[in-house]
């Protein structure tokens, strides 16, 4: 039976196995209720229906995620011959072009008899596998039901069992958070050292020339890239470093005016204002910054008689900072609300302006949580990805001019990998190891910025 | 250290005793002194701070002002009137799609000028119709065989430079070598302007079609599609689990080591750069799932780990500003814990909870980088029709088109973040209308 007929099927009875459920809890109560049941009869009706869905859901998720390997594995086998000579590399290769022939998307050209019949192998498998899944899927659903269905008794604790299977899947849900992170944490870290084994760490983290570009033929001239990140780093750095000088004062007195100065119809007008740059998607400020912002800057700079690069560091690190402002002014702004209002007073009181209460008490009070605002910010400039792969340029410059090309280590990840990949590359893997890099970096400042954000606001508290 | 007296000099006026006789000085007047100055530096401050804001409206407003005014121009485009004569001789009724189309356009174009000559001019001459227009005669053939045989006066979309010249885009008194259009061109296409064959009309292609390499029948349809697929799998995976998260974290969950850790773990997943959850894309959905390159289906699943944890804090807050109230009365009257919360707690979040969802969807919907990662970058002509087909996405396209060398591809790329601006603008505005009208404040 087909995927989608057996997902309508499983639902069809699903809902009869509710009613029935249903009808059972009422059928045992016995007439007009002689017995009280220990639940209401929904309960009932929804316990039928979850040991009638779950057990075939799962076989279905456990074939769809399991069956492929196993399958290829195993038609692999009829082809000893072959595969006991080949490098891993041929066999992950020999998969593909396996998985091509029996989707019936192309047979590569390389095809030869022996794996054809390896792929006619693997659809009979399959074709027997997805009978039995199917009798096994509808087979684990009947006998849900009906184990079910035979335990109704009126003290059958219904409820509590439903709720108790509602609470494990509320826990599952909420444990994606951990997985997500070892998820990341593995996958990066596993093939940064697959890396490291072809590149020394030390090269990695001090080199001072990047050209990830592998030659083709090993004779060629500069056979192997070189991967010095340290340029990757200063680029980085550098338009890192412009976006916070950009975001920083505007952001933070822009926060400042919104909170000690403005009025209340001005706050309500231009706060959402100012909201709308965070809203906008960072390809549209790639696009304003390479097709606007860099072309007005080359002029500007050609008449002072500067020789700006089209895809300078100052242009992708000023969108940049623009993108960052209403970051900057929204954590500034919660930060600087959580002062007491008794420092202020206190400072009113002895005379001091607005502006010498708010730069002797207010800022140097919410200094830790302006610190640690600023430190999400640099997190997000470093990891923000669209502006310089749209603004910023390829070639790994060392330079400190900001009006030249640099280039950053988001960008590098991009360029490495959109394209065709090979998963045993250094060009490749390089990828994974800036990735591992940039993960770390930015789980520091993260980490940091909230625990000083924490610390500062419970100290108000 | 600083004596304490000594460090704030600028901010309170007192030292200046020491300067001036102590017995004739009232500290009243040394104050009045130095007012007029500290009320000149609040002033400054005031104005620094007012500053700061305007010029962050006005990038605000460059920005938005810069890409409509390229990209406005996008919603028309040139078309150019042809007569085409449909000859029987051309078509071979077994293989209506073969016939020679193109050959029908330069017939038609050939009647228009007779007195172009020579293999160069008449390249020329053709080079002003867009190569798409062969595709539209065949469809209106495929579509009608009747108009075999007779002669019909059809609208076709120009080529991207005649376009762009049409709105001013192109400087016809730059020297010829420096031109896209040769003098030539500007003659016929002057020609086809005085008989009114050329016009510009709303750009039709440019949302019904695919992506393609001709500026004029690019259009955003595909990667729209692919935008919808992708936002459907995330809202049905992230909505779900994210409230669940949500209401255990709240709820049910014991203060304790592990629940501590998870919640470290979500507010730290908000602020992790997208590139990052691409690269977890690429290396357990695509290499070890082995699910499909370009996939809707691994766009989805990508951006539903990106959304969920700014769903899970947006449900945190929505659920939290629920009174205790509602939870002990419901618990007084016997309800158990769970139908406390599904039946009280959670209808009263729900609006809270909606909006959080709405404002994840409109980042994702924003978002482009992890999807570079796992392949979506694709040159893909068809729209996609199911979530296991190569697509691509609305902001993708854009991050496409811009770096297209196309004078006619900018203008394009504008109206596309226009578009996708508009989307985004539709669901903030969702957001915020439901916030103003279900939520409560208690």
């Amino acid at each position: 039976m087909h995927f989608p007929l057996l997902l309508i099927v499983i639902f069809v009875f699903s809902q009869a196995a509710y009613w029935l459920g249903y009808r059972r809890a009422f059928s045992a109560a016995g007439e007009k209720g002689s017995v009280h049941l220990h639940s209401r009869p929904q309960y009932y009706g929804v316990l039928t229906f979850l040991w009638c869905v779950i057990p075939p859901l799962f076989i279905l998720g456990a074939w769809s995620v399991f069956s492929e390997p196993v399958l290829t594995g195993l038609a692999l086998k009829t082809m000893p011959e072959y595969t006991g000579r080949l490098s891993p590399d041929e066999i992950s290769l020999l998969k593909s072009d396996l998985r091509n022939i029996v989707s019936g998307r192309f047979i590569p050209p390389g095809a030869d008899a022996a794996l054809l019949e390896a792929a006619d192998h693997y659809k009979d498998m399959r074709g027997i596998g997805r009978q039995g899944l199917a009798a096994l899927a509808l087979a684990s659903m009947l006998a849900g039901t009906i184990i079910v269905l035979l335990r109704i008794r009126p003290g059958m604790r219904a409820r509590n069992h439903v709720e108790k299977m509602i609470s494990i899947a509320l826990i599952t849900c909420s444990t994606i958070a951990i997985f997500t992170t070892v998820g990341i944490i593995l996958s990066v870290l596993f093939e940064s050292v697959l890396f490291f084994r072809q590149v020394p760490i030390t090269e990695f983290l001090f080199g001072l020339k990047w050209s990830p570009q592998m030659a083709i033929r090993a004779d060629q001239v500069a056979a192997s890239g070189s991967f010095g990140a340290v340029p990757v780093f200063a680029g980085t750095v550098m338009i890192s470093a412009i976006a916070m000088l950009v975001a920083a004062p505007l952001g933070l007195m822009s926060a400042i005016y919104l909170s000690d100065y403005a009025d209340r119809k001005f706050r309500t007008a231009v706060k959402p204002l100012l909201e709308i740059l965070a809203g906008v998607p960072t390809v549209v400020y790639g696009f304003f910054a390479a097709l606007t912002v860099a072309p007005v800057l080359r002029q500007f700079g050609e008449s002072l008689g500067l020789s700006v690069s089209s895809e300078s560091a100052l242009a992708a690190g000023l969108v940049m900072g623009i993108m960052i402002i209403p970051f900057v002014m929204s954590i500034s702004d919660d930060v600087i609300n959580a002062v007491p209002q008794s420092l202020r007073d206190g400072s009113y009181a002895l005379g001091a302006t607005k502006s010498e209460t708010i730069k002797m008490v207010i800022v140097p009070a919410a200094l830790p949580g302006i610190v640690g605002g600023m430190l999400l910010a640099v997190s997000r400039a470093i990891g923000e990805t669209m502006i310089v792969v749209m603004a910023a340029g390829l070639s790994a410059n060392l330079t400190a001019n900001p009006l030249q090309a640099v280039t950053t280590v988001t960008v590098q990840i991009v360029t490495l990998l959109v394209g065709d990949q090979e998963f045993d590359s250094p060009k490749t893997l390089a990828a994974f190891a800036l990735g591992l890099l940039l993960f770390a970096v930015t789980l520091v400042l993260n980490i940091m910025a909230l625990y000083i954000v924490r610390k500062y606001r419970e100290q108000y508290e | 250290m600083p004596i304490p007296g000594h460090s704030r000099k600028d901010a309170l006026p007192m030292q200046d005793v020491e300067s001036s006789a102590p017995s004739s000085v009232r500290t009243i007047d040394i104050i009045n002194r130095k007012l007029n100055k500290r009320y000149r530096a609040e002033k400054r401050f005031k104005r620094l701070g007012l500053a700061a804001i305007l010029s962050s409206l006005l990038f605000l407003a460059l920005l938005f002002i810069s890409i409509a005014s390229q990209g406005y121009s996008a919603f028309v485009q040139t078309y150019i009137l042809l007569d085409i004569h449909f000859s029987r001789d051309v078509f071979d009724v077994g293989n209506l799609a073969g016939a020679d189309y193109n050959g029908l356009v330069r017939k038609s174009l050939q009647s228009l000028f007779p007195e172009v000559r020579g293999r160069q001019e008449k390249r020329m001459l053709n080079g002003l119709i867009s190569s798409g227009a062969s595709f539209q005669l065949q469809k209106m053939v495929m579509s009608d065989t009747s108009i075999i045989g007779s002669t019909r006066s059809v609208w076709v979309p120009a080529d991207d430079d005649v376009d762009m010249l049409m709105k001013g885009r192109i400087d016809r008194s730059a020297p010829e070598a420096e031109r896209r259009l040769k003098d030539v061109q500007l003659g016929w296409i002057d020609g086809l302007r005085g008989d009114h064959r050329l016009q510009k009309k709303f750009n039709m292609i440019f949302f019904t079609g695919g992506d393609s390499r001709e500026p004029e029948l690019a259009g955003i349809l595909g990667a729209t599609m692919g935008s919808m697929y992708t936002l459907i799998v995330t809202l049905l995976l992230s909505f779900p689990v994210g409230v669940a998260s949500a209401i255990y974290l709240e709820e049910f969950a014991p203060r304790n080591k592990w629940i501590d850790l998870i919640e470290v773990n979500i507010n730290n997943l908000a602020a992790v750069p997208s590139i990052v959850f691409g690269l977890l894309g690429l290396a357990v959905f695509l290499n070890f799932f082995g699910l499909p390159r370009s996939a809707p289906l691994v766009g989805g699943l990508v951006l539903t780990l990106m959304t969920l944890p700014t769903i899970i804090i947006a449900s945190r807050v929505s659920i939290q500003s629920v009174p205790p109230s509602i939870r002990e009365a419901a618990l007084g009257v016997g309800a158990s814990k769970m139908q406390t919360v599904f039946h009280h707690v959670m209808p009263l979040a729900l609006p809270g909870m909606l909006t959080g969802t709405i404002i994840g969807m409109a980042r994702a919907l924003g978002e482009s980088a992890p999807l570079l990662m796992i392949g979506m970058v694709a040159f893909i002509v068809d729209p996609p029709g199911g979530f296991l087909e190569p697509a691509t996405v609305l902001p993708v396209q854009i991050y496409l088109w811009a770096d297209s060398p196309e004078r006619a591809f900018v203008e394009r790329t504008s109206a596309a973040i226009i578009v996708l601006l508009a989307f985004l603008m539709v669901m903030n505005a969702a957001a915020v209308f439901l916030r103003s009208k279900f939520e409560r404040r208690w």
